[in-house]
């Protein structure tokens, strides 16, 4: 196990300094700064401004000195708001985003698992139907329809809910967008638990449990349910994915203040050091959900880590 | 096939596995009406602009968000008094092109790499699947939007950007293809009769490549359609008064209050576009693997 664990993070080092080097060239390729303003700042200041944040030194000095603050766990300060640390601003803006995306993928998991489920136990049943059309639905209609469609129906019809903003995360203003976020991850989950249940459901240890009369809840919820999930757990990695992408859309469709909507605007104003420090986040919270993903996934199913 | 029409009168003809495919496909409704659809579709991304008196970009500040079937406007016009119609045509059109010159520079790249690994295999399969392994790890959808900031968003640099992202599964798939057929008992044969490694590659690994990669083709152009209107959603695709899928919809987002047309026939193009793809990705992958079945 610890042999899995060591392989699984040699891959997550490389992965990460890729990122870093990737986003740290790109961004400083792309032409104009931080301090180009409507009116150019006189050359002393600017001269000032760029010997404060060590930007007038050689790149490779540059690229190795925010390496260097990484790995102490230091972003730097902010270009753009000059009183304030990329920390500051990540502390500031992440609880958002993460608030956002667990509350979609817990909303995902019961309902896309139940839903699931119960397609397969009733094939070409009622809620096969249903789960299918949602799988179409969730594939055929991006966040960024359903989002201003509910709001259209939700918010400004019925007047339900609020049209958009964070409220301290109050729930009216948490459901819209939680519900757009969860939508095509639920869609992907019914699938794969559909899938897995079918054929969990035709192996030969559940037709030994029912052999033996087991009632059929028992055979379900023990003997299928947990052979049909396995492939969930490996889902893991690429639905935190997906719902990162997602809340690049949707905090800028509910002006939500979490790290999607300031990612953007953060690029496009050449803050270097607030985008660096948002992708290193992003890119490491993908790596871990991905290692926790395949742990767990070594730890229910015996021949991922053996192999 | 051709030998087969070569070889003096057959007595009886065989069914080749193309022919079951071909017949398992005819019978799976839902990809042949996706067909149809997709036909349609494209028909109007092509000949559309030509059904609307008016150019995709013409701005007509008296006629400003008229209903549809009004004033010759099929489908209404939009914020600047331009036809829905004649844009709805010009962006279908764009993201058609996107999905499929982005998707074909994945397939280029995919295919070559990932044939590489698998027919050359050993220490040189090891690495470069690594090289894959990291690179799917990044959060792409992120460098495509420093990459678009960074040097300005023009077609081309979307059509590369979204095909170097996509590559990756493509070469997963192939590499995985070859390595298994390395192993069968047809390419022993066919070494065993003397055929040389070009030989085998042409003739026998490519064509039985070429089912799993027809199916993940099919799959990819949806998922680009989706990522550039995704882009263009956020601002940083396709600029005005070109218009795509992904901007049309953004639009109409905007506007939805005063004139819900202008979102709900964008929207609709995109789903009718996706699911199509979708479905006939599907009902290529069950008849030509009737093993999923």
């Amino acid at each position: 196990m610890l042999r899995f664990i060591a392989r699984r993070l040699l891959v997550a080092g490389p992965t990460l300094l890729v990122v870093i080097t990737l986003a740290f060239f790109m961004m400083r390729a792309a032409p104009g700064g931080p301090f180009d303003t409507e009116r150019r700042l006189p050359p002393a200041v600017e001269q000032n401004l760029k010997a404060r944040y060590g930007l007038d030194r050689p790149l490779h000095e540059q690229y190795l000195a925010y390496l260097g603050g990484v790995v102490r766990g230091d972003f730097g300060p902010s270009l753009k708001y000059p009183d304030k640390s990329v920390a500051d601003i990540l502390k500031q803006n992440a609880p958002v985003s993460l608030r956002l995306g667990l509350a979609s993928i817990l909303l995902a998991m019961a309902v896309g698992v139940s839903l699931g489920v119960l397609a397969a136990l009733r094939r070409n049943g009622l809620l096969d139907v249903g789960a299918m059309g949602l799988a179409i639905l969730g594939v055929c209609v991006p966040t960024f329809v359903t989002a201003p469609l509910l709001i259209l129906l939700f918010g400004s019809t019925l007047q339900w809910l609020p049209n958009g903003g964070w409220n301290g995360g109050a729930l009216p203003n948490m459901i819209l967008p939680v519900v757009v976020l969860a939508l095509p991850q639920a869609a992907i989950i019914s699938r794969l638990t559909r899938a897995g249940m079918i054929e969990a459901l035709g192996a030969g240890h559940v037709r030994t449990a029912r052999a033996r009369g087991l009632p059929e809840a028992a055979v379900v919820l023990r003997h299928a349910l947990r052979p049909a999930l396995t492939p969930l757990v490996s889902y893991l990695g690429p639905a935190a994915a997906g719902l990162l992408t997602g809340s690049l859309v949707v905090e800028k469709i509910f002006n939500l203040p979490g790290l999607g909507k300031f990612f953007v605007i953060s690029a496009l104003q050449r803050d270097y050091t607030v985008v660096m420090g948002m992708i290193v986040v992003y890119a490491g919270l993908v790596l871990l959900l991905n290692l926790l993903g395949d742990l767990m996934l070594a730890m229910v199913d015996p021949r991922v880590r053996l192999s | 096939m051709t030998d087969l029409a070569a070889s003096p009168a057959p007595a009886a003809r065989g069914r080749s596995l193309t022919d079951d495919a071909i017949a398992r496909l005819r019978a799976n409704r839902a990809a042949l009406i996706s067909l149809g659809v997709l036909a349609l579709l494209t028909l109007f991304a092509v000949l559309g602009p030509m059904l609307s008196p008016w150019p995709y970009d013409q701005v007509n500040k008296d006629h400003v968000w008229v209903p549809p079937l009004t004033d010759g406007h099929l489908l209404g016009t939009d914020a600047l008094g331009r036809d829905l119609l004649a844009r709805l045509a010009m962006g279908l059109r764009v993201s058609l092109a996107i999905g499929l010159v982005a998707t074909l520079v994945s397939l280029v790249i995919g295919v070559a790499w990932g044939a590489t690994a698998g027919y050359i295999g050993g220490a040189v399969d090891e690495g470069m699947m690594r090289i894959v392994d990291v690179l799917y790890a990044l959060p792409f959808i992120f460098f495509v939007i420093l990459l678009m900031v960074a040097f300005g968003s023009n077609i081309l640099l979307i059509f590369v950007a979204i095909g170097a992202v996509e590559w990756l599964t493509m070469s997963r798939i192939v590499r995985g293809q070859t390595l298994s057929l390395k192993q069968k008992e047809f390419i022993e044969a066919a070494r065993a009769a003397g055929l040389g490694r070009l030989a085998i590659v042409a003739r026998h690994i490519i064509p039985n490549l070429l089912g799993p990669v027809a199916v993940y083709v099919t799959l990819t152009i949806p998922a680009v359609i989706l990522a550039e209107s995704f882009l263009s959603f956020l601002g940083l695709g396709v600029q005005p008064p070109m218009a795509s899928l992904g901007t049309l919809i953004s639009a109409g987002a905007q506007d939805m209050e005063m004139a819900w047309w202008l979102l709900v026939f964008p929207a609709l193009a995109m789903a009718a576009t996706l699911a199509a793809f979708n479905f006939i990705g599907d009902g290529l992958r069950d008849a030509l693997d009737p093993k999923d079945r």
